[in-house]
Order: C-alpha cells, then sequence, then structure tokens
C-alpha cells in the first residue's frame, strides 16, 4: 500500500519535470478559486501582458491556484522554492495566504512579491518581503483627508467578517485622532452573505457624517445598495478594493456618488499629463482592455504588473552578480529590490528603502467617484 | 434598538425566512421521498439565479452546456442498461427524452439568448435550463445508492455538491450577478418600505406550502411517495413505482431551488457558493420540522430568518455563530421529543 | 518472519527512509499526510466501527491549533506546555459537545456535527485576540534539548512518530475487550448492552478519543506551520477528513494512511495536471474529487484499503488463544431457589396490548419453556425481563432483588445472558471475538490499557474462556471463521456460546433450535440438560414442540399477551384451552 503511493507521488514527481536552469523562473501563488476567486483572477490576467523577460533573461512563469486558502498558499510556495527552485515568488491573493507565503520566503530566503498589504512583519519575515499594494493606511488617508474637508466628525464602519474588513477597519480608525473623526461602529459581514439588513439599521441608527465599507468587489455592493435602499443621504466611502467594475455592475444606479481611493491606473484618461504615471498606466490599461474587455480595468491586475516591473528592474542589476536559480542570485535580486529607486509602475512610484519595503507615497493613490456609472477622477 | 427599528429587522427576517422555509420544504420533500439529505439544494439557487442574471445581460448561461452534457450522460447510462436488459426498443424513446429535449432547450437557450426577450419568457427560460437538472442529478449520483443507508447517501450528497459547486464556478467565474427586479414598486406600509419583490417571495413561498402540504397530506399520490421513503420493497409490492417517485421528488426539489434563485436574485447578490449557506440554513428549518412536518419546518425556518436579522444587527460578526450554535439544542429537544425505539441500520 | 510481517517491515523502512531519501516537496507533502492521517484515524474508529459520522473534526484540530498558538504567542509558553492545555481544551469540549450530540441519533449527529464545525469557525475568525481572519502569526517550533524541529525533514520525524504511535495504539484498542464492544456499537448495540456495555459512555470515550487525536494534530499542525488562521479549520476540511476515510475505507486502522494519502497526492497531481488540460480557470480538483467519490461509493462502500488487502499476502488467521486459565465464576444458587419472578407484567406499544398481567416463577436449576402462537408477545417477554424494553407495568424480580427499570447492561451484571430471535452476531467479527464480547463483565481493562497493551493477560484469560464455550457448544472447527459466514442456526449456537461466556445464572433462549438440524438439535438438547445438571436456570422460546417436550420442566403459555396456561408438559399437551390456541384442535 505504501509502495503504491510512493509510484503515484514517483509518477508525480516525473510529471513535474524540472526546467532548463538558464532562465528565471518564478512562482507565482494566487487563490483563482475559493472566496477570493473574483480577485484572483485579475492577478491572474496580467501575467498574460507582461514582458517575456527579466532584466534582458527570458522568464518563466509557474501560477498555481491556492484555493484562497493560507496553507494551499504555503505548500505552493514551498513547491516553488524546493521542486521548481524559483528565483522569487509573488502572492497571494488574501492576507492570510500572503503572510503565510512571507514566512516560506525567509525560511528558505528566496524574496517574494507580495501582491496584498500586509500587517507589520518580523523582521526575517520583513527581510525577504516587498509588498506592492500600496499600505491601506496610506490609502485611506486620503479618505481621510477627504473627510477632513468635508467636516465629518462621525464615521460608521461596515466591513468583511476577515482579514481584508480588518485591515481596513484598522487602517480608518488608526487615521482618526489626526482627522478629527470618531468611527462609532465596528458591523461586519460576510461575502457570501445575502442581506445586511441588521447591520446597515445599526449604522443608520448612529446617524453617522459618513459612513466607510470595508468590503472590495461585488461583495462591497451590498452595503451599499442596502444604505440607499434604507434612505442613507450622507457620503459612502469605500476602499481600493471595491474599485473595479462588478461593484458597479452589481450595484447600479445605488453605486453613484461612492468615492474610493484607488491607484490612479483606474482612471488614467482623467489624470492631468504631468502626473507620473500617467505614461505606464494608460499603456497598461489599454492593453488590458484590449485582451479582457472594456471597462475591465481593475486594481488588481496593476499590482501583478508593478510587481514585475520591480522584478524586471532588479534583476538587470542582480544578473550582474549571479546566474539564476542560484541562492547567490537569490540574495542579489533581494538586494536589488531594497535598493530600487523611482520604479514607475502603474499604481505609483516606488522607492524601497530597507526600512520601508513598498516604497510608495501619496501620488500613489487618487480619490474617485462613482459618475454616470464608472469610476471617474475625483477633482 | 426602537420599534422602528425592530419592525424593519422583522421584516428583513420575515423575506429571508421565506426562502428558508422554500428550502425546508424541497429538503423534507427529498428526504420524506427518497431518504437524501439533499445539500446540493443550495446549488440549484445558485444556478437559476446565475443563469437568469446572465440571460438578463444578453449573454448565454454555461448552464445549457451542463444540460446537454448530464442529458448526455443520463442517455448513455440509460442506453447501456437498456442494452444489458436486452431492451433495445427503448432506445429511441431514451435517446428523444433524455439527450433530445435537453438539446432541444439548451438550442433554444443560445438563439434566444441575445435577443431581447421579455421577463417572463427569461424566468420561463431558466426554469427549463436549470428543473431538468434535478433529475438528471438524482439518475447519475443517487439512483445507483438506492438501497443504500442515509449515511452514505449523505456523503454521497456532499461529493454531488463538490462536484456542482465546481462546475458553477467554471461555468460562472467567481463574480456575482443580481437580476432586475419583477417589479420596482415599493409601498409603504406604516415606517416600512416593503419592496414588491419581497411580497413576491413571501407570496410564493406561502403558496408553495400549501400546495405541497396538500400533495403530501391528502393525495394519494403523495402518501405513495411517502410509502417509497419508509420502505422501498414494500412500496414496490404494493405496485408504486419507486424509480419514478425519486425523479419526481428532484424535479420538485429544483423547481422550488430554482424558484428561490429567481426570486432572490433580485434582491441578493448570487455567486458560484451563494447557495451552500443558504441552503443550510434551510436545513436548520428542516430539522426543526424534525424532517418529518412541513409546518414545523416552515416555522422553523422563519425563526432562523428573524434570528439571523436580530443577531445581525446586534453582534453581526457572530451571527453565523450564534445561528448554528442554536440548531443544537434544537437538535437536543428534538430528539428527546421524539421517542421511538431504537432501529438499527441494518448491515450491509 | 511471517509475510505480514515482512510487509510491515518493508513498510517500516520506507517510512524511516523518506525524509533522507526524498526532496524537500515530498516530505512535505508526507508531512501534510501524516497531520490528515491522525485526524482520519480518529474518523475511523468512530464513523466506520461505530458508526457515529462527523463532519465536525476540524473543529478541534482547529481549538487545539488556536490553543497553543494563542499561548506560545501571548503567554510565551513552551510547545509541550501548549500541548497538554490544547488536549486538556480539547477534552472538554469534546465532552461537552458530546453530551449534547451523542444522544441524537443517525443523520441527526451528522447535522450536528456539520453545526458545530461552522459554529466555532466563525468564532475563530471573530476574537480579536486570536487575530480574527488574519490569524496568529510567529509560532516556535517544538524543541527537545538540543534538537528543534523546525524544518519539514525535522518536522517529519515527530509528526510521524506520533501518527506512527497513534496507528499502533488504535489497532491496540480495536483488538481488545473494549475493541470487541466497539465493534459491536454501529450495528448491534442492543445486543452489546445485553452483554454488559455501557454504550453511550463507550460512545463518549470515543468521541473524545477520536477529539483528541484531532487536537494532537492541530498542535502538530501549528508548530509546523508556525501559524494558524481559521480557513484551516472550515467545514470544507471536515468534508475532505470524512472523504479520506471514505476513501481509504473506513473500517481499517490503516485505511486511515491509504486515504489521506491518496487524497493529498491525488490533489496535488490534479492541481498540476489540470490547469495545463483547461486553459480556464476552476475547480477542477473538486469536481474530479466530488465524481471520484461518488463512482467510490457506487462500486464499494468499503473503501480502497480492502481492495488492496487483496493485493497483499492474505493475512494469517489468526492464532487460536493459548491456555489461560478461567476467569472467576459466578456462584450458582442451590436447586429450588427462587430465582425469576416475574409478576403482572404489561406493555402497550401504542394501541396495541403486546403483553398483559403476565405472572409466572422460575426456581433455580430449572428449564421453563415459553409457547405461544406467532405474535403471542414471547419475545416481547424476553425483552422486557431483560431491560431491553421498559415494561408499562408489573415487576421482575432476580434473585429477590428487583430488576425491571434497569437499563439491560445493569441487569447483565446480576447475571442474566440472552439470545435472540434474530440473529445479533457482528458479521465481520470471528465467532471466537463475537463470544469474547459475551465475557465484556469479566474482564475490566479499559481502553488506556488496550493500547498501550497492558491488558494481554486478562485478554488471554478471556480468549481462553470463549475458546472453551465455543468448544462447549460444539463449534470448535468454526472458532476463528468470520461468525457471518456460519449457518443461520450454528450461528444461533454461537449466540448461546456468547451468552454462557457470560457466566450467568440465568440463561434467556429465544427460539435457539431454529434453522439446526436434527442431529444438531438433538446435541443441543444435551448441552441445555448438561447445563442444568451444572445449575444453570433456563428459559426458553421455542416452536419445536417435540424438542420442548422432552426438555422442559414447565411449560408457560402464552396467547394475546396473557398467560394461557402452565403446567407440567403432560398437562399442557392435554389442556383444550391450549390445543384450541396452538397445539392444533380437532377437526
Amino acid at each position: 500500500m505504501r509502495s503504491i503511493r510512493l509510484a503515484i507521488v514517483a509518477a508525480a514527481a516525473a510529471l513535474c519535470a524540472a526546467s532548463a536552469q538558464a532562465e528565471i523562473t518564478i512562482g507565482v501563488s494566487l487563490g483563482t478559486t475559493g472566496p477570493g476567486a473574483s480577485l484572483g483572477v485579475p492577478y491572474k490576467n496580467a501575467l498574460q501582458l507582461v514582458p517575456k523577460t527579466l532584466g534582458g533573461e527570458p522568464v518563466r512563469y509557474i501560477v498555481l491556484d491556492d484555493e484562497s486558502k493560507p496553507d494551499g498558499a504555503a505548500k505552493n510556495a514551498r513547491k516553488f522554492v524546493s521542486e521548481d527552485k524559483v528565483d522569487a515568488l509573488m502572492g497571494s491573493t488574501g492576507v492570510p495566504s500572503a503572510s503565510a507565503m512571507a514566512q516560506v520566503a525567509a525560511e528558505f530566503r528566496t524574496p517574494l512579491i507580495a501582491l496584498t498589504p500586509l500587517p507589520p512583519l518580523a523582521p526575517d519575515r520583513h527581510h525577504w518581503t516587498f509588498v506592492v499594494p500600496q499600505p491601506t493606511e496610506l490609502m485611506m488617508s486620503a479618505v481621510a483627508q477627504h473627510m477632513k474637508g468635508k467636516g465629518v466628525k462621525t464615521v460608521a464602519f461596515i466591513g468583511f467578517s476577515d482579514s481584508w474588513g480588518d485591515l481596513v477597519y484598522n487602517a480608518i480608525t488608526s487615521l482618526a485622532t489626526d482627522n478629527g473623526y470618531k468611527v462609532v461602529t465596528n458591523e461586519r459581514y460576510g461575502r457570501a452573505d445575502t442581506s445586511v439588513t441588521g447591520q446597515v439599521l445599526k449604522v443608520i441608527s448612529t446617524t453617522p457624517d459618513a459612513v466607510v465599507v470595508g468590503g472590495s468587489g461585488s461583495p462591497a455592493a451590498t452595503p451599499q445598495i442596502a444604505l440607499v435602499e434604507q434612505g442613507y443621504k450622507g457620503p459612502i466611502y469605500h476602499n481600493h478594493g471595491t474599485v473595479n467594475l462588478p461593484f458597479i455592475q452589481t450595484a447600479k444606479k445605488a453605486a453613484e456618488g461612492a468615492i474610493a481611493p484607488t491607484g490612479a491606473l483606474i482612471v488614467a484618461e482623467d489624470l492631468p499629463a504631468s502626473f507620473p504615471t500617467k505614461a505606464v498606466s494608460l499603456d497598461f490599461v489599454k492593453r488590458y482592455e484590449a485582451a479582457f474587455g472594456a471597462g475591465s480595468r481593475n486594481g488588481f491586475s496593476g499590482y501583478t504588473y508593478d510587481g514585475v516591473l520591480l522584478l524586471d528592474a532588479a534583476a538587470a542589476v542582480a544578473l550582474k552578480k549571479a546566474k539564476p536559480g542560484t541562492p547567490e542570485f537569490r540574495e542579489a535580486l533581494r538586494d536589488a529590490l531594497e535598493s530600487l529607486k523611482n520604479i514607475i509602475g502603474t499604481h505609483g512610484v516606488y522607492n524601497m528603502t530597507p526600512a520601508n519595503h513598498n516604497g510608495e507615497d501619496e501620488r500613489a493613490r487618487v480619490l474617485v467617484q462613482v459618475v454616470n456609472g464608472e469610476w471617474r477622477l475625483l477633482k | 434598538m426602537n420599534g422602528n427599528i425592530a419592525l424593519w429587522l422583522v421584516q428583513d427576517g420575515v423575506t429571508n425566512g421565506a426562502i428558508y422555509a422554500l428550502l425546508a420544504l424541497a429538503l423534507l420533500l427529498v428526504f420524506a421521498v427518497t431518504r437524501i439529505i439533499f445539500v446540493p439544494q443550495g446549488d440549484f439557487i445558485s444556478y437559476a439565479g446565475l443563469t437568469l442574471g446572465t440571460l438578463q445581460l444578453g449573454q448565454v448561461p454555461g448552464t445549457v452546456y451542463l444540460l446537454a452534457g448530464g442529458g448526455a450522460i443520463v442517455a448513455l447510462i440509460e442506453a447501456t442498461a437498456a442494452l444489458r436488459a436486452g431492451k433495445s426498443a427503448h432506445l429511441p424513446r431514451i435517446a428523444v427524452v433524455q439527450l433530445g429535449v435537453p438539446l432541444a432547450i439548451a438550442a433554444l437557450a443560445a438563439w434566444a439568448a441575445p435577443r431581447q426577450i421579455g421577463p417572463a419568457l427569461q424566468l420561463a427560460l431558466t426554469l427549463a435550463i436549470v428543473v431538468p437538472l434535478g433529475p438528471m442529478l438524482y439518475r447519475i449520483a443517487y439512483r445507483p445508492l438506492a438501497n443504500a443507508s442515509v449515511l452514505v447517501l449523505f456523503i454521497a450528497s456532499m461529493a454531488a455538491h463538490y462536484v456542482l459547486t465546481g462546475l458553477g464556478l467554471v461555468i460562472f467565474g467567481g463574480e456575482g450577478l443580481r437580476s432586475n427586479a419583477i417589479s420596482d414598486a415599493k409601498f409603504d406600509v406604516g415606517v416600512l418600505h416593503v419592496g414588491a419583490q419581497s411580497l413576491w417571495v413571501v407570496g410564493s413561498s406561502l403558496v408553495c406550502m400549501t400546495a405541497l402540504w396538500l400533495f403530501f397530506e391528502r393525495s394519494l399520490y403523495g402518501k405513495a411517495l411517502r410509502a417509497t421513503a419508509i420502505n422501498r420493497i414494500g412500496a414496490r409490492l404494493v405496485g408504486i413505482p419507486t424509480a419514478l417517485a425519486g425523479r419526481l421528488a428532484f424535479v420538485l426539489a429544483a423547481a422550488i431551488g430554482a424558484l428561490s434563485g429567481i426570486l432572490i436574485s433580485p434582491i441578493t447578490t448570487i455567486y458560484y457558493d451563494t447557495g451552500l449557506m443558504i441552503g443550510l440554513k434551510g436545513f436548520v428549518g428542516a430539522i426543526l420540522g424534525g424532517m418529518a412536518s412541513y409546518p414545523l419546518a416552515a416555522l422553523g425556518a422563519l425563526g432562523v430568518g428573524l434570528l439571523e436579522s436580530f443577531a445581525s444587527f446586534w453582534a453581526s460578526s457572530l451571527k453565523e455563530t450564534i445561528v448554528f450554535t442554536f440548531i443544537i439544542p434544537v437538535l437536543l429537544w428534538r430528539s428527546l421529543v421524539s421517542r421511538h425505539p431504537v432501529v438499527e441500520d441494518e448491515e450491509e | 518472519m511471517s509475510r505480514s510481517q515482512r510487509v510491515a517491515a518493508a513498510c517500516l523502512l520506507a517510512l524511516v527512509a523518506a525524509p533522507l531519501v526524498l526532496p524537500e516537496f515530498y516530505v512535505t507533502l508526507l508531512d501534510y499526510i501524516g497531520l490528515a492521517t491522525l485526524v482520519v484515524l480518529g474518523l475511523v474508529v468512530m464513523t466506520g466501527v461505530a458508526g457515529i459520522v462527523s463532519f465536525g473534526q476540524q473543529a478541534f484540530v482547529g481549538i487545539a491549533a488556536y490553543t497553543t498558538a494563542g499561548l506560545t504567542t501571548l503567554a510565551g509558553w513552551s510547545p509541550w506546555g501548549g500541548l497538554a492545555a490544547s488536549l486538556a481544551c480539547v477534552a472538554a469540549c469534546a465532552l461537552l459537545i458530546g453530551l449534547v450530540t451523542l444522544r441524537l441519533s443517525g443523520h441527526y449527529l451528522s447535522i450536528a456535527t456539520i453545526a458545530w464545525g461552522i459554529a466555532i469557525y466563525y468564532l475563530f475568525g471573530n476574537l480579536p485576540q486570536l487575530g480574527q481572519y488574519s490569524g496568529i502569526d510567529n509560532l516556535p517550533a517544538v524543541t527537545i534539548p538540543g534538537f528543534a524541529f523546525d524544518t519539514g525533514r525535522k518536522s517529519y520525524v515527530l509528526i510521524w512518530a506520533i501518527t506512527a504511535a497513534a496507528l499502533l495504539a488504535a489497532r491496540n484498542l480495536l483488538e481488545s475487550r473494549t475493541g470487541r464492544a466497539i465493534r459491536a456499537l454501529r450495528f448491534r448495540s442492543v445486543m452489546a448492552e445485553s452483554c454488559g456495555v455501557d454504550t453511550s459512555a463507550l460512545k463518549l470515550v470515543i468521541f473524545v478519543y477520536a477529539a483528541l487525536l484531532a487536537g494532537i494534530a492541530g498542535w502538530l499542525h501549528a508548530h509546523y506551520l508556525r501559524f494558524v488562521s481559521p480557513h484551516a479549520f472550515g467545514v470544507n476540511a471536515g468534508i475532505d477528513y470524512l472523504f479520506m476515510a471514505v476513501i481509504g475505507g473506513a473500517s481499517q486502522v490503516w485505511g486511515a494512511v491509504v486515504g489521506a494519502g491518496i487524497m493529498t497526492v491525488l490533489k496535488e497531481w490534479l492541481k498540476d495536471i489540470l490547469p495545463k488540460l483547461f486553459q480556464h480557470t476552476g475547480n477542477y480538483e473538486t469536481i474530479v474529487f466530488g465524481a471520484l467519490m461518488l463512482l467510490l461509493l457506487h462500486r464499494t462502500r468499503d473503501g480502497l484499503a480492502p481492495a488492496f488487502a487483496r493485493w497483499l499476502p492474505p493475512r494469517a488467521a489468526g492464532e487460536l488463544p493459548r491456555e489461560a486459565p478461567a476467569p472467576p465464576r459466578r456462584e450458582r444458587p442451590a436447586a429450588g431457589t427462587p430465582l425469576l419472578q416475574v409478576q403482572g407484567l404489561a406493555k402497550r406499544f401504542g394501541g396495541l396490548v403486546a403483553v398483559k398481567d403476565l405472572s409466572f416463577s422460575l426456581g433455580a436449576g430449572e428449564i421453563l419453556g415459553l409457547i405461544g402462537p406467532n405474535g403471542a408477545g414471547k419475545s416481547t417477554v424476553f425483552n422486557l425481563v431483560s431491560g431491553t424494553l421498559a415494561a408499562d407495568g408489573g415487576s421482575v424480580h432476580l434473585l429477590g432483588e428487583r430488576i425491571d427499570g434497569l437499563p439491560s447492561r445493569a441487569i447483565a451484571r446480576r447475571g442474566l445472558a440472552r439470545t435472540f430471535q434474530h440473529v445479533n452476531l457482528v458479521s465481520h467479527m470471528s465467532v471466537l471475538d463475537n463470544v469474547a464480547l459475551g465475557a465484556h463483565l469479566r474482564g475490566n481493562k479499559g481502553s488506556a490499557a488496550a493500547m498501550l497493551r497492558a491488558d494481554r493477560d486478562e485478554e488471554a484469560r478471556l480468549l481462553a474462556e470463549a475458546a472453551r464455550q465455543i468448544e462447549r457448544v460444539g463449534l470448535a472447527e468454526h472458532t476463528l471463521a468470520a461468525a457471518g459466514s456460519l449457518p443461520l442456526g450454528q450461528q444461533r449456537v454461537v449466540e448461546i456460546a456468547r451468552a454462557l461466556a457470560a457466566d450467568p445464572v440465568l440463561l434467556l433462549l429465544d427460539e435457539p433450535a431454529a434453522g439446526l438440524r436434527y442431529g444438531e438439535k438433538r446435541a443441543l438438547a444435551d448441552l441445555l440438560r448438561r447445563l442444568r445438571a451444572e445449575g444453570l436456570t433456563i428459559l426458553l422460546v421455542e416452536h419445536d414442540m417435540e424438542f420442548v417436550m422432552g426438555l422442559v420442566d414447565r411449560l408457560v403459555v402464552m396467547d394475546f399477551g396473557e398467560k394461557l396456561a402452565q403446567g407440567l408438559p403432560l398437562e399442557i399437551q392435554r389442556d383444550p384451552a391450549v390445543i384450541e390456541a396452538y397445539l392444533g384442535g380437532m377437526e
């Protein structure tokens, strides 16, 4: 019985044959199935638009699905580093999954390009992890400033009952004192919930000046619709996870007026010509919509693309020091990533330092609003 | 919490509860006739809601491929069985019924989808596509297990649910859809804003419940179906066609599931995996009815809807915990209340 | 070395060699398989053997994982302290949940397990101290002085050492006195109760045992991944574990490894292959798995382990038990002492009066026959006397002590043993084990002793006693055969051997001669006479008048639940009322 099992395992091994060593290998773990599937697919789509080389060397991306589960992400990451001997890891689509990958990255001394924001990491994990998406505080600071400008004093929060909801809630609460408001509720709902009437009634009963929604994608439409139906007239703010087409398609008329921060690529056309990321964003967005349909642009694919841009720039430096597939190359890649300056991506401009492995600043976000069924730059 | 809020919560709870009640009935129905605990009931909700949403977007819903494929598999199984039994004369009928009808419906859907057919036709088409999937599922997954114990059938249901959910993701992708309401009218009853859609939900639920109750309690056919559940061989001996009973139960269950999906898709975003949680809560209602009594099941489901509504006001992050913990004392009460002699499973 | 020992040695060698030889990823896979095996092992014993289907085991994995995660990161405990705390927590929760849900029958139980699985998952995700949905990070690795289990290969040693020990312990458990009782739980709990087994307590013990196994797996999981989050403990995990159990063969201990191994490897393989086949994104593994499960269920309910077993060399049929002294015997009351007194016994089933105002008595050392037409209520009387059914009126006294109202295991303890009208043997268990089950109350070593093999002496005595009884009833050549493989008549005789193994003072025999050939009936009658001579009292229900009349000392005739007549055989044969109702009137 066990010999049969070993035989199956050996057969599987034969099927996952090792690749040639000359090229750079990147292991990508994404949640393209499971509860995070609606995010995973855009992340994956971008890989069809990235250049075929990194730093001039041909590159191979191995993409595995982790079912939006951290176990799956950890398993994939281990497979990448031990089986496929990847030079870098990318992923995943959920915060716990990305955290799990960070641990594997540290253990196997391989750089990780994280595609979701992460809470502060332990030093050894931080050393190897580079976070592409803007920190949630950075994004929500645009919302906080806007609310301050409007004289908002009480803010009600309703968000996902998961780590994304936690991240947004923590961000908006940490900005409260500096921007003169108080967060008065912490309502939560499940992505798959059919009704949020109870939570929305609770929110409205506190008569807040503004509501912040900590959801993403089309499930963020549920509280939006409910709030509008229950007659809430104040501003409704979302976060950068909501800035995509499915949200508008689901919420339909109720989406009008929703405000959210986002990477500038979403409104590339509306950006002034002097905006640093306009050229890169516009190019990416045009190619994305050509491949995946008009209006399909979203922030997630931009993260993947930016991650690849970072790797591209870093690989060019690292290749001078070592060959792909070696531990020296991975060290060199990591060091190069940490020293990147002024890399212009679709979301923002990246300036890495040893302490800051995200490197974005306020140019990485703008405020947009739903106007006539589209996300437009909020002036 | 004041009176207004309580009223709104009650309204919300009743609307949700009506759907759970419909599901509870479908689950009871299937269990009563076939002894199957029909976990995939929720998947029919997702399929119907997403099919309708896709049709309204003017696209061909992927469920037609399921329909065609399922029909082909059933036709194959039936044909093999007929040949083995030497009844090759049945083959033409099998081809027409099992293969021809699904293909025809699929073709109709493919032709009609891009054209702007009216909402009534869209509804009819959705039902025509999704409902036949029920008896197909029965034939493929459950018929070979007809004499198995309740537990084996339960595990088979879990497996079938996996397959259907996976297929749902492949067909519809990870995104959700809402469809347009049958009517956007809103009535103001005191402080309540009652949407016409909610009225449709509650109304249809009541109609279905009454119809089912009458069918099972008062009609000979209904009693015959119940007899099949209690003793298959005995039922056959008195002339009840038991395979037909199973198919009929699944047609009804699929129809109820599809109807629920259609009713809630305007008021909820439906994803490929939405059905599971809704189905589970309908389950809770069915349990309250002791898997035997319709009025109790409906009441139980209503109770679940109300509990969920109030829990999401008071402790929204823990509402699932509350709802599912609630089921346990109820189960306990149920098992204490129904004193039946120890009936042990047959050793296989 | 026998062939099966060689196979076992080979497996052990492979197990030890694996972390030294295989590449990292496969060691990782084996680590995951080991973790799953622990949980599935609990399921095998609980579901496959005892029939308690649980979709909620992952909740115990989660409780243990979170307990150790919280204590080691927030309170700075060592992982070993975390282990102790996790197991204590899991045991407490399992006791509580078990007490509530085990009273439910069949599918209600399974549904309840889904319910608390979901409830606990959402609880995990909502406690801020436990990191909510992001979970807890940075757990320490398990260490022993001088060595840390901090890589995949090192963790392998810890995981598989524990898993192998658990597998061994489970096998020991199932091959013991408690194991026999567990194996009777699923389909024969009425019979088990009549042999003295406290079935509710046993179910609770098994439930907690399975939960503890899941808890150990949770602790290992936490310190291997060094990270916990609720996602690993959701309903889908529970369904996966059950699938593994069914795939592997839910009634075999090593089915746990087979099931866990096959499903884990298959999932990885499919994840590699399927996306290359289908360019489109989708959860193809679940579709394939669901379909495979259905196919498996259609073809076989027993899972794959029995199929594999056919490829391996046949297991030696087991050895005949060695000679061992008999366990202590009960003192038999002197002949003629009033043994059983039934007064005014009554039982109703809804509107049907099954037994009405029945009174009779039995003296020590006599054989009393209870006869009457079908439906007279004879078996009901047996059930009432033995405690299987509760009486609605009247009283029953055994040796002067009132026993009506007591559960059947308590009555068994007082010296009553019975056979059943419909043969009640555990078919897949050997005759020896079935009979040894009858001697359950003559031993006292429980599950812990069984797992540690500290029960071998007692076990030898019990098995030797069982073998003696089997020989006594003339079935010695069938001792090691599966009980279900014997013809029905001989199975009834096995039931008698089982009853005798209990060393009873009163034997209740329900139609023992049914299905026996003439020569066998003669042998049985001889046996019963010998038993009477040894001081045993017998209450007998039979339809074969020739058998009965030549054997019994007195007769009681029942009709429509009432006593029609009683007396010596010759009197009864001439009683006109009896002739009218039962023996055949003049045409």
